[in-house]
Order: structure tokens, then sequence, then C-alpha cells
């Protein structure tokens, strides 16, 4: 049986299935971003294993016109370069979709499919015959495929090769090398196989200002902009390439051009624990520092935070969640640590997180949480994770008021000390919670104190007396009470029509969320949605619940560690509150939000139109 | 034992440095370690330090771990901003708080317990980086604040009070500090303040990583027969390599021993440390030799106390960073943020 072709211009899925340490990631990058640059809206994941070399890796682009920058689910395209993976790629096509692969050697053995349409293409022998060193004929033929793409889905190769000169600008012989290998691909089909297929490439102007970055880039430019000078860290997929895109752009913006002197500091340090005790070592001497991190790091430094947070020292977190528990999956991502966050460390604490949805967001809230941090002199934790931090996504540019000023929070200065304004460390003047602190060196003899994570009083002298404990922290309640309105509020977004169902999610689920949302309202299937921006919550995202007869919480992790979250700050009736899970390690989908949600109504067997409310 | 004298009096005859602050003036809280604890002994060596070498004492910052000697630095120099971090621990913190600010002298106290064991790390770390800084161990052998177990330092066969003996071989952190890069390495023992004083002024003379192991028994878990951590164990066994004094240059040099006695070393901010020999072929210049006498002493089961090692050359790690002479805590906006120019380069650059 052979089914009709998919036919669909700027809207399809594409999958390369490679073989990880082949050289591809740089090869399907240039495919995605050419397409951006026809002015069509992509979407790419990069689906990677935690090894170097040989086992499988995917990239996947999703080609969007309307500008869904979630995953769809399914390939309407697969390039399969991968033997190893062979059988479970072909399942994965639409029917009606695109197999394209190396035939330079017989189709791999497997329970063939006739209801994907297949490309063979001689890749191997091609490079074999053109290149003789071993490197070269692996390398391009990723570029060779690039190239055959472009005929069959007509991209302009024009763009390809502009990326060329961008990216081997003053490497005249790679250009060349490159451009060379683009057309032998594009030559082949040309002389050898039909084209255009079904799937093609249109240009359009859907891309408009927005750019296409990733989020630790973006992260790492917001620690830059937001004035941190004090990086430690230690690697750790999939955050490690945030530190080192703080250094390079460090090394570019932050090195004085007359001393030719550094305005920053970068340690990796010997682990986590000793990165975070850096950054809360610079925090309590006034500077504005940072580290980056997984869950098992957040896992090391649980001591320190606990430690930050009772000595109340502003410390800045950027977790870039990946799955856990233990190693779990080093490089797939999941939004599996918001309790370990929250929460973290032993006895009654608790944490300032931010969640940012996108890499726009990352550059937003790594500058603020720096703000907060030394706002409210506490641990702040950006919550991004692997599927925004290390995958580029097409999102707002990155905006910078000249006229910001740091808010360096509550610090007694030398002349207010001698002006013999009152300085107790703990003292709540303010009735915000937040006290005063001076930094080390300040006045001879005057606002010296001293730090330590054992209780003391409101001018911070050592007591274990009861009601200096409770004062103590009573005001670091109220001070985390403070924190909800210093941090960005929930985006609520309301459906066309009134209507009984509410879902909140936040992160990196927000792409696939609002796709969601349109597919649903195909179906009659209305939602008002409620995006949460930080922790503490807002009142109203009680408010949100108490509107809604249902409200889902859609998130990636097992147990609904939001949703827990939500019941334990707000003491809610469970039952108000219906799980949508997805925590497989891929990103969440747009077709498998819209099916769990609706299957969770029909269900119900409710209405899915409020009448009453409605009227 | 101990001569940190309490409680504080203000006489006004007492004597004053060139700040106008008398001794009193660098000291801290009423102690509440026990009674002889080698630890206040080594607090007053440090009051005592600062006082004759001027030091400002709100410019210094005083950091910590956990446990006995971790609670010294709430016992001097009461005008200095101190932090107990967590046990193990101070040395990261330290780090960081340099980083923030290159221009305070930076005093770090530690047990044997909080760095030679859970600290371990962090120790060796903070020594390969050149933070600038004093490390003070003050090492008897024992965990005092959980009452008695052994430390990482306790020396294999050496009973605990309770009359356990130690099976594990014990670790010497001068050896480690020799090899893991510090350029300044001492030991000294609570007891003998001759020695003691001029070795934390040294070392707050020196710049780079400044290590002082200093043997401090513990009165109450570990100053027994059978312990050789104790008082009268290192009495008995101590062998100062030299005696120094520390002049800096902005004083008149008064020369008052014979020519052939002494050796001069000249330190980075100027000052001289004059060695007095007393083994008489001791080079403390020489990282490989102190390395080697000291490990030959210890197998005799003798302490070798004073200068073990200086680097007189020794950068650190602000250095080793290139980062500004200015503290980074100082910097303002416009020395931070590229601005709303680079950005717009950035973002079209992200198209």
């Amino acid at each position: 049986m052979m089914v009709k072709p998919i036919e669909a211009i700027n809207d399809f899925v594409v999958k390369f299935a490679n073989v990880n340490g082949s050289g591809s990631a740089s090869a399907n990058e240039l495919f995605a971003k050419s397409i951006l640059r026809m002015g069509v809206p992509v979407s790419p994941r990069n689906i990677f294993p935690s090894n170097i070399q040989g086992l499988p890796t995917w990239y996947e682009v999703r080609v969007t016109e309307a500008g869904h920058l979630g995953r769809r689910g399914g390939v309407d395209l697969m390039v399969a370069m991968n033997p190893q993976t062979w059988n479970a790629d072909l399942k994965e096509i639409e029917p009606g979709g695109y197999l394209f692969y190396d035939n330079s050697k017989p189709l791999p053995a497997s329970k063939f499919r006739d209801d994907v349409h297949v490309i063979g293409m001689p890749l191997t022998e091609i490079c074999n015959r053109t290149y003789s060193d071993p490197r070269q004929r692996q390398l391009f033929k990723n570029i060779v495929y690039v190239g055959a793409l472009s005929m069959l889905l007509e991209i302009d190769p024009a763009e390809i090769e502009k990326l060329f000169s961008e990216q081997y600008k003053g490497k005249e012989k790679l250009l060349t090398s490159n451009v060379q290998a683009l057309h032998l691909g594009r030559d082949y089909v040309r002389e050898h196989l039909p084209h255009p297929i079904g799937l093609r490439v249109r240009r359009a102007d859907n891309v408009g200002e927005r750019i296409f970055v990733d989020g630790n880039t973006a992260g790492a430019l917001g620690c830059v902009y937001g004035g941190a000078t004090v990086c430690a860290w230690y690697p750790i997929t999939p955050s490690s390439s945030l530190a080192e895109a703080f250094q390079k752009y460090c090394m570019k913006y932050r090195v004085d051009s007359v001393t030719g002197e550094n305005n920053y500091a970068i340690v990796q340090a010997e682990d986590e624990i000793a990165s975070i005790g850096m950054v809360v070592g610079a925090g309590w001497n006034g500077a504005r520092a940072f580290t980056t991190t997984s869950g098992p790091g957040v896992s090391l430094m649980t001591e320190f935070i606990g430690l930050a947070y009772m000595a109340e020292i502003p410390v800045t977190i950027i977790n870039v969640q990946r799955g856990g528990p233990s190693t779990g999956m080093p490089t797939r991502t999941q939004q599996a640590d918001v309790f370990a966050c929250a929460y973290a460390s032993h006895g009654d604490t608790k944490h300032v997180l931010l969640f940012p949805e996108d890499p726009h967001e990352c550059f937003v809230h790594s500058a603020a949480a720096l703000d907060l941090a030394d706002r409210l002199q506490t641990p702040i934790f950006v919550m991004t994770d692997l599927d925004i931090g290390m995958n580029q996504r097409l999102c707002a540019p990155l905006l910078w008021d000249e006229s910001r000023q740091y808010d360096r929070g509550k610090i007694m200065t030398a002349a207010e000390l001698e002006a013999g304004r009152d300085f107790g460390r703990y003292l709540d003047v303010d009735g915000d919670g937040i006290p005063f602190r001076t930094l080390p060196g300040t006045h001879a003899n005057k606002g010296s104190f001293f730090t330590r994570g054992t209780t003391k009083d409101a001018y911070a002298r050592y007591s274990e007396a009861g009601p200096d404990y409770i004062y103590n922290v009573q005001r670091l309640l109220r001070k985390f009470n403070t924190a909800k309105s210093l941090v960005p509020q929930p985006v609520l977004r309301e459906a066309a029509q009134k209507t009984r169902f509410g879902a909140i999610y936040y992160g990196s689920t927000s792409p696939a969320m609002s796709e969601a949302i349109s597919a649903l309202e195909t179906e009659q299937i209305h939602l008002d949605t409620l995006r949460l921006c930080a922790f503490p919550f807002s009142d109203s995202v009680a408010d949100f619940i108490a509107a809604h007869d249902v409200v889902f919480v859609v998130e990636q992790n097992r147990d609904a560690q939001m949703r827990s979250l939500i019941i334990n700050e707000f003491d809610i009736d469970p039952a108000r509150l219906t799980r949508v899970l997805h925590y497989d390690g891929t990103p969440i989908t747009a077709r498998f939000i819209a099916r769990e949600i609706a299957n969770r109504i029909h269900s119900m067997n409710v209405a899915t139109i409020d009448q009453h409310r409605v009227a | 034992m101990t001569y940190l004298a309490k409680p504080k009096l203000h006489h006004p005859t007492l004597p004053q440095n060139k700040l106008c602050h008398t001794r009193r003036d660098y000291e801290g809280k009423i102690s509440t370690l026990c009674a002889g604890c080698g630890h206040d002994s080594i607090s007053a060596a440090i009051i005592q330090a600062c006082w004759e070498m001027d030091v400002e004492p709100h410019r210094v910052a005083k950091l910590s771990g956990i446990g006995c000697s971790s609670k010294t630095p709430d016992y001097f120099l009461g005008q200095s901003h101190g932090f107990n971090t967590v046990h193990g621990r101070m040395p990261s913190v330290l780090t960081g708080a340099n980083l923030a600010n290159r221009e305070l002298l930076y005093l770090g106290v530690s047990g044997d317990g909080d760095s030679a064991s859970i600290g371990l790390g962090q120790f060796a770390h903070c020594m390969r980086r050149g933070v600038n800084m004093v490390y003070i161990v003050e090492n008897n052998g024992v965990y005092g604040l959980t009452k008695g177990q052994f430390s990482a330092t306790a020396d294999q066969g050496s009973t605990s009070k309770r009359g356990v003996v130690n099976s594990d071989s014990p670790l010497d952190m001068v050896g480690m500090a020799l090899q893991l890069g510090a350029s300044f390495v001492a030991r000294s023992f609570s007891g003998d303040k001759h020695q003691l004083v001029p070795l934390i002024k040294a070392a707050i003379a020196h710049r780079g990583a400044a290590f002082l192991d200093v043997i401090s028994p513990c009165v109450a878990f570990n100053n027994h027969a059978g312990s050789t951590k104790s008082y009268e164990y290192v009495r008995e066994h101590n062998e100062a390599v030299n005696r120094l004094d520390v002049i800096p240059l902005r004083k008149e040099i008064r020369v008052d021993f014979a020519a052939g006695e002494l050796l001069e070393v000249e330190q980075h901010d100027g000052s001289v440390l004059r060695l007095r020999k007393i083994a008489p072929d001791y080079d403390p210049h020489n990282r490989i030799a102190a390395m080697n006498y000291t490990q030959e002493h210890q197998a005799k089961g003798e302490v070798v106390t004073g200068l073990l090692y200086i680097d007189t050359n020794a950068s650190d790690m602000h250095e080793h960073l290139h980062t500004t002479a200015r503290p980074l805590n100082a910097l303002a906006a416009r020395e931070l943020c590229p601005g709303k120019t680079a950005l717009d380069k950035l973002n079209a650059g992200f198209r």
C-alpha cells in the first residue's frame, strides 16, 4: 500500500539520526539556520547521549511558518544516518512521510514500511570518491546531505553559502571546501532524484526581529549585563556552556581597555560545594556572584544554600535542570528540581525560584536574579532546563534599558554608620523582613558583625535563646513574603470564551502549551492558562485555582512537583489540581498536552462549554 | 598556658601602635573555650601580631569553618567582619571573599578536623590557587566539640582520653601544603608565643597562600599521656629550625644580631623577615629540602617548627586570573555592563 506523500510547505518536522562524534551537529544546525534565513521560523531540538562518541544522537527541526516553537511530535522527513537506530527511527515517520538514507550499502535488515517514501543517496560512495582523508570523508558527508536536502526541499543555496561565509570568515580554504560539498549534494539530487518532494520551504517573512539563541548563551549574557563579577562553577551537563559563554563574553566586554586587566573573576572550582562556597564568600563581600549547575550539583550545594539562607547572603544559582534522580538522564530534559530547590537544605527553608520560558527570559531572569539576590540577601534560583538551555530557540531580542541601575539592596555605608544610624545586622527596620548589611572593611569601628549559620540576635550576637530564633525565622518568612511583590508575576491568558477549565504551567513547557491551547480550541475545549514565572507564588495563583472547577497542572516530572508546591503553599484541596505529566526526557509536545487534557475532560463526562458561565 | 588576658581593661598607659590602638583594641569577645586551650593562645598571638604590624582591624576578614578552632575568630579582632562558614569549607568562602575584594587581609582559621578531614579537598585547592591569605590550622589531633574523636592528624598509635588506640596513619598538613604549592609554610606550637607571633607577622606580610600549622593541645580531650599533641609531648619533641622577626621597611632597621647568624628575607610588602638559624644548614627557600627535612625529623618523632618554606617571588590568585587591581565589589555598572549598542550587535549576530 503506498500512502499519498505528505505535502506541506513551511510546516513539517525533519529529524536527523546521527552517531555522536560524527560531526553532524554543525551541519544540522546549518540546515535549520538556512531555513530561518528564508524567513521561516524553525524550532530545533538536539537529543544527544551522555558520551562523546559512538552512541546515537538526533537533531529534530520543526519548520513552522505559524511559529509554533514547542515540539510537535511525529516526523515527516527522517534523515537516517545511523544504522544502530534504523528500526526505531523508521517507526517515527508519519504515514506518507519521507525516509532519506545513505544507500551506499544495502538497506539494513528490518521490516520495511510501505507507507513511507524512500529517498536513497550514495553519500559514502560520493565522499569516498571525492575525498581521500578519512575525517574529511566523514565530515563532508554531513554537508553533502545538507546540500541534497536543500534541493529536495527547495532551500535557497545562497542562504547556506552566506552562512558558510560568516562561519569561515578569513578561512577561505574551509569556505571553498564546504561550498563544494554543498554542491556535490545538490548536483546529485538534480541529476538522479525526483525533486522537490512534497515538503518544501518557501520564503516568508515570519521571523521578524526575533533572534535565534540558546538559553545558556542568553543566561550568560544576562549575568554579564546584570553585573556579575564573580563566577565559580564546576562542569556539569547541561549547564557548562553557560559558564563557558560567560567567560567568552567577559573576555570580549570586561577587559579594561587601558590596563588590560579583567573586570571579572571566573574560577572553575574543584566541585560544586566549592563553587557555591566561593559564591557565598563573594556575595558576603559585596560582589555580584553566581554559579551555574544542574540537579546533582544542587544536591551537593544544599548545605551552603542553607547557610546563605540563614546568614542572609546574596547568591545566584542558575540551575539548568536535567533528568534525575541521581545521574538519571544527564543529557535529557526535565523540570524535576522544583522541590530540591524550593526547599533546599535542612530545617525550614524557602527559596526564591524564577522560571524562564525561553532564552529571552533566561537573559532577563539571570540579570534580575542578581538584583533580587542583593535586594533580598538570599539565594535566588533561575530554574531553566536542558530544553531551553542547550537548544537554540527563536525568541524576542535581548533588551537592556540604559537607564537601569543595579539594585544593590540595603547596604549601610560608612557615612550612614558615621552619622550614628543604628546598625543591627538582623534588625527588621523597614518591616519587610530585609535587614541592612555592611560589607567587610566599611568602617574603622562601626558596623562590623559576625556571620554564622547558627542562630543569633538582631545584632548578630550568638544566641541560643528561643525568642531570638523565632524572631529570625519569622523575619525570614516575612522576607519571603516581600519577595512575592518583587519577583515576576504570573502571566494570565484568558480563553476566547468563559470556561470552567484552567491550566497552570511554567518554564520550557510554554511554547508547547500555547500550541496545545489552539489545538484544544478546535475541539471546543477552552482553557484559561496561568504561566508561573516565580516562587513564591502570587496570591493570584490561588485566585486562579478558585475561579475554575478543574485546573490542570502541566509539568515535566513524575511526581507533579509544582502541583505539590502549590498545594503545600496555599493549603488547598489536592483534588482541585489535575496532573498532566511528561517525563521521558524529551521536551513535552503540543500533541501530548492537547491529547491528555482532552482525554481527561472527556473522561470527566462534563460539558466542554459552560453554558451557564457563557450566559 | 593561655596568655590571652581577660577581662578587657583600658588602662591609660597601655602602649599604642602607629594607629593609636592598644593591644586590647585587637581583642574580641570573651572566649568560651576551655581554660588552658591552646587555641586561646593562638588567638592571643594573632592579636599581638596584628597589633605589632599596625594592621587596621576593620581591614581584616576572618573566616573559619566549624569546630573549636573555628569559634576563635569571635575572640579576636572584634572590629573585623567574621564568618563561621560550614564544616571544612572555609577555604572556598574565603576564596570567594578574596575575589570580591582583594584589598583586605584574609585570615582563615581552621582546625585539624575541619581542614584535614572534611575540608581536605578545599584546603588543597586554595593552596594550589595561591589565595592570598593566612591559613592557620589549630591542630590538636582531636575533635573537641564532639568530645574526643581522633582527627586525621592524630598520630598512629596515639591514644584517646578513653584509651582507644588510633590505628590510622596521620596526615601531615605541612607536608601537604609544601607539595600543594603553598608559598609560605610554617609550623609552630601554641605554647611558644616567641616563635608564633613573628611567624604570624611573617605570614601576614607574605603575598600568596601562607600556611601555618600550629600544634595546639586540647586540654579537655588530648593532653594526656599517650597523646602526641599534648603540651608535654610537643615541648619535649620540638625542634625549632629558626626564630624570626618581621621588620616593616618603613621603620628604621636596627640590626641587633651578629652578621652570619641572620638570614634576611624581603617580602612583597617591603618588610624583611630576619631568620635566626638554629638548624645550621636549614634553607627555607628550598621547597624540596623543606619536605625532606620535615619528613626526616618526623620519622625520628620530632616536631619541626619554624618557617619551613618561603617563596619570596610568589604570585597570588588575582595575578593568575589577571583581575583588576580594584576590588571587584566596587566596580560600577558602567564598567560592567556592555550597554545597548553591544547588545544590538549581539542580537544581529543571533539572526
